[in-house]
């Protein structure tokens, strides 16, 4: 039996659990050993490329595949009609919508899937893309939203029965509409602004694909797919293909990034898995760059009409009526009874008197999506609305934008903090993590610089953003996705020599699971966190659960890992009472042992225990062997993790190019597993915010053309667009979460974009009168903006 | 048409097409998919290699191009289990969450490295402007080419 004296000198010596510990994934990645899907080889591959539609809207008159088909090397052009014999034309979508996987009617937007080739090798597959004859008879193309519902715009769906107009769904309310108006009618200060926030894009630097390997002797389906749901996915194909769920096995492999761009389904999964069926060969398909951007899941396009009010030197009421652009199909993934996402969440980080918003959805002729970027589900729209509106409500009652934020946040003692729109804050104290924000940038030194600089002719901005982000969805009673509960699960196995592994059904794209999940069992079992291996991405090895998306992880499937080690702990205790010869309440927990109580030399290491649970020795009555658990967690409420982003730009006054000179960003997610992995995520997303605020945008013509559909337009912040960021923490345990952790990785995207605008037009209305700007704030904008014409883009 | 290329010091003999880019001739070599491909338009910067010391976008090089030259891919860092300091430095601070864009950054690190061996944070910043990186905002991989600079500083200092 161990003692104090004989702990292993890991125990003893190294810090076990939670800190900055470097992570276990590294290893592969840093020595180009990663296995990322198009390192995938199979015996007897072919290889599929799909023809897109060059038109936005168009009736497809006919499709000649037949000198496609006659080019050495091509083994199958797939039409819609193929598609049709199989019953896969149409395929539903997240959000009970339907979407063509291959257009056989018309085309609804550019870059839509037309066919599918299938050939021995990737050149000769695009060969034969220009080979297939498709005669369109154009139509003409709604792209703006606010144009989607007049009377004489086309119709995009007709192929829904009954469907008249280009409406995707009804409007959808929160919050009380009469005492907004009354919080309206009494307030002393008004502001109005219409407010868009454009189309982006995820762009993950590896884009979407898929390697399908069915087997037609055992009529197992392998499936090779970095996507962010794989359980998830599973259900899906096996309601679309028909398939049975158990021969369906999913592996994720490396995922070179996601952000909400590999959540959903796409056409191209359908035609590979529908490709080796009829095939009886594995089917690689990776699209390229330009069809990611041009035909994947985008994010936001959302068009939003605000009025927020004041009285007596605080907010007390916002308005909100939204259109959410869907483009040609209904894919958004929204939490069912959500459809407009959790946008509510808009009445941000304030004790308002009341609101009231509303959202209607319509199709456009663009791709579909709605999906993310690094986004839970629409919130992203709503801190932003949320933010450019309390900024401008203190520019017009002539107040300092953090003065009105302190004097109208919701105060510490008022959690948890029902929302005018239904939302319980679980815990915060804003006031102290905004002064942190406040001291590391130095605010009132640099309004003093931005005062001499202003004297001096020139532009300087200091822009404020504070949010407060629900993430880790979602309780089981409130959230489901297509039926599915949005919860994880975890499954611990201690072996007999100690080492552990733990399968979640979280899903990494980045994120540093294997490392931080590693550390969430070693702080609770005491196991060195080397000596615990993280299973994920694998539908075979993992227990089922939603995946990764919404900052849900450390929530939902952390939350999942700490409560299943805690499980093998409480049965640790019991074994160890019977190889103490004690009760079970006599004994008493230090991490990695238990021990007597008064007599803590007395005691009996994990490791220790984790033998006698596999020996032949006797264990407590009636209690099974081994030393390992099981669960299924569905969590009580959503996390609530908040911030305080201040950014200071500077705006060249010949140029209008924007730089964004520092960027401070103070985050409370609670108790931090790995503060290492909690910085890198922090500095990843705010850059992506310095993209979408100042260059990331996807947009098009009045004939639907896309405009933006590679990295040449595009485009993407590069280390000389970011700066060296600032960051500061205060720690607000979550007060349900077993960890006291909130999620992370999606707050510096949520929360940089308007710090980064306020900062922008902070700069140019002393001089340039400008009051509102819509992103990307490119120098064409900007200087049009100066030049008093701020128009949106298309 | 005949195509001989030197690969991380192995001849790689082949008959390819005349289109085909570099990145997939190095990736159809056995055991060296660390090189990634990622945008097709020489924006990504994940697909860099160096030639003859140079880095370059492998995904806007035809591999008839390299015939006669010497190709270095993020394969070659590690020598007999020792890791390159850029390598050890993108660990040590973090530089890398998804690992995708970490082979062009190695290789673009490691040209910067052997021509300035004392980047200034402007230096490293510019250097590696011309690969993105979606996942960690620069900061960390800039901290990780210092630390690889000072790495080797300090080893050339005792030898």
């Amino acid at each position: 039996m161990a003692t104090v004296e004989n702990l292993p000198s890991a125990v003893q010596e190294r810090p076990i659990g939670f800190g900055r510990l470097k992570r276990k994934e590294d290893e592969r990645f840093i020595r180009g050993k990663g296995n990322y899907l198009d390192d995938i080889r199979l015996p007897g591959m072919v290889h599929g490329a799909m023809l897109r539609s060059p038109y936005a809207h168009a009736r497809i008159v006919s499709i000649d595949t037949s000198k496609a088909l006659a080019l050495p090397g091509v083994a199958a052009v797939v039409t819609a009609k193929d598609l049709e014999t199989l019953g896969l034309a149409w395929m539903p979508t997240i959000s009970y919508d339907t979407q063509a996987v291959l257009a056989g009617d018309k085309v609804r937007f550019q870059g839509q899937e037309v066919a599918f080739v299938i050939a021995t090798d990737e050149y000769t597959a695009r060969d034969a893309l220009p080979l297939i004859e498709v005669e369109y008879e154009p139509l003409p193309a709604i792209v703006n939203a606010r144009k989607a519902l007049d009377p004489d715009a086309p119709l995009i769906r007709d192929d829904k029965v009954g469907q008249t107009d280009n409406l995707a769904s009804p409007t959808w309310e929160a919050g009380d509409e009469d005492a907004t108006d009354r919080a309206f009618a009494e307030a002393d200060t008004i502001v109005t602004r219409d407010i868009l926030y454009p189309r982006c894009h995820p762009a993950p630097l590896e884009t979407c694909g898929m390697i399908a390997d069915f087997n037609p002797e055992t009529g197992q389906l392998d499936i090779y797919n970095g996507n962010q749901a794989p359980h998830a996915h599973r259900t899906v194909y096996a309601q679309v293909a028909g398939l049975a769920e158990h021969m369906i096995r999913i592996r994720t492999g490396d995922i070179g990034g996601g952000f909400g761009n590999k959540v959903p389904v796409y056409p191209g999964y359908v035609c590979a898995i529908a490709g080796s069926i009829v095939a009886g060969v594995p089917v690689k398909w990776i699209e390229d760059r330009s069809e990611n951007l041009m035909s994947t899941g985008f994010a936001r396009d959302y068009v939003m009409h605000a009025e927020m009010c004041s009285k007596d030197g605080r907010i007390t009421g916002l308005r909100v009526d939204a259109i959410a652009d869907h483009g040609a199909f209904d894919s958004t993934a929204q939490p069912t009874k959500f459809p407009a996402g959790f946008f509510h969440i808009v009445c941000g980080s304030y004790d308002l008197q009341a609101s009231h918003v509303k959202v209607k959805a319509v199709y456009t002729n663009k791709a579909p999506g709605g999906v993310a970027y690094r986004c839970s589900f629409r919130i992203t729209e709503a801190v932003y609305l949320v933010e450019r509106m309390v900024d401008a409500l203190a520019r017009e009652m002539g107040a300092d934008p953090i003065e009105l934020r302190m004097q109208s946040f919701i105060a510490p003692e008022q959690f948890p903090y029902e929302t005018t729109t239904g939302w319980t804050y679980d815990s915060g104290n804003y006031a102290q993590t905004m002064r942190v924000a406040m001291d590391i940038a130095g605010y009132e030194d640099l309004r003093r610089e931005q005062a001499e600089k202003r004297a001096r002719g020139e532009l300087m901005g200091i822009g404020v953003s504070f949010f407060t982000e629900g993430v880790g969805a979602g309780p089981r009673k409130h959230m489901d996705i297509l039926g599915l509960a949005m919860n994880d699960g975890a499954d611990l196995r201690v072996h007999p020599s100690g080492k552990a592994v733990v399968s979640i059904s979280a899903q990494t794209q980045g994120q540093g699971h294997e490392t931080t999940f590693a550390q969430i069992v070693a702080e609770e079992l005491g196991i060195p966190p080397e000596n615990v291996q993280v299973r994920h991405g694998d539908t075979d090895r993992s227990p089922y659960g939603l995946g990764t998306y919404g900052s849900r992880s450390t929530p939902v499937s952390g939350a999942a890992v700490a409560v299943v080690a805690r499980k093998v702990r409480d049965k640790a205790r019991l074994i160890a009472a019977t190889m103490l010869e004690t009760r079970p309440e006599d004994l008493a927990w230090e991490k990695g042992r238990w021990h007597v109580k008064g007599d803590p030399e007395q005691g009996a290491l994990i490791e220790d225990i984790a033998v006698r649970a596999y020996s032949g020795e006797s264990l407590p009555e009636g209690m099974e062997g081994g030393l390992d658990a099981q669960v299924i967690y569905d969590p009580p409420n959503l996390t609530y993790p908040y911030g305080a982003y201040i950014a200071v730009v500077d705006i060249d006054p010949e140029t209008a190019e924007v730089k964004v000179r520092r960027f401070i960003a103070v985050d409370d997610c609670g108790v931090r597993i790995n503060p290492m992995v909690v910085d890198g995520q922090i500095h990843g997303g705010l850059a992506e915010g310095i993209g979408i605020a100042l260059m990331e945008v996807i947009s098009f013509d009045e004939e639907g053309n896309c405009l933006n559909g590679s990295f040449m337009d595009y485009l993407i912040p590069t280390a000389l667009e970011c700066p060296d960021f600032e960051l500061g923490e205060t720690v607000t345990p979550c007060p349900h979460h077993p960890l006291g952790a909130k999620g992370v990785g999606e707050s510096p995207n949520v929360g940089s974009p308007p710090a980064i605008v306020n900062a922008v037009i902070d700069a140019l209305h002393e001089s340039h009168g400008v009051t509102h700007i819509d992103m990307p704030c490119t120098p064409a904008r900007v200087w049009a903006a100066m030049q008093g014409r701020p128009e949106p883009p298309q | 048409m005949q195509v001989t290329v030197s690969i991380n010091g192995e001849s790689v003999s082949r008959d390819i097409e005349p289109r085909q880019l570099l990145v997939h001739f190095i990736r159809d070599t056995p055991g060296l998919t660390g090189t990634h491909w990622g945008c097709d338009t020489s924006n990504c910067g994940a697909c860099v290699v160096l030639m003859d010391g140079q880095p370059i976008k492998s995904c806007t090089t035809l591999a008839v191009m390299c015939e006669g030259h010497e190709i270095r891919t993020v394969e070659s860092l590690e020598v007999d289990g020792a890791l390159d300091p850029v390598q050890q430095g993108f660990h040590e601070m973090h530089a890398l969450q998804c690992g995708f864009c970490t082979p062009g950054m190695l290789m673009t690190s490691r040209a910067l490295l052997d021509e300035n061996p004392n980047p200034t944070e402007d230096e490293i910043r510019t250097a590696i402007s011309g690969g993105i990186c979606r996942c960690t905002g620069y900061k960390n991989i800039v901290a990780a080419v210092q630390w690889a600079a000072q790495h080797e500083a300090a080893t050339r200092q005792e030898v």
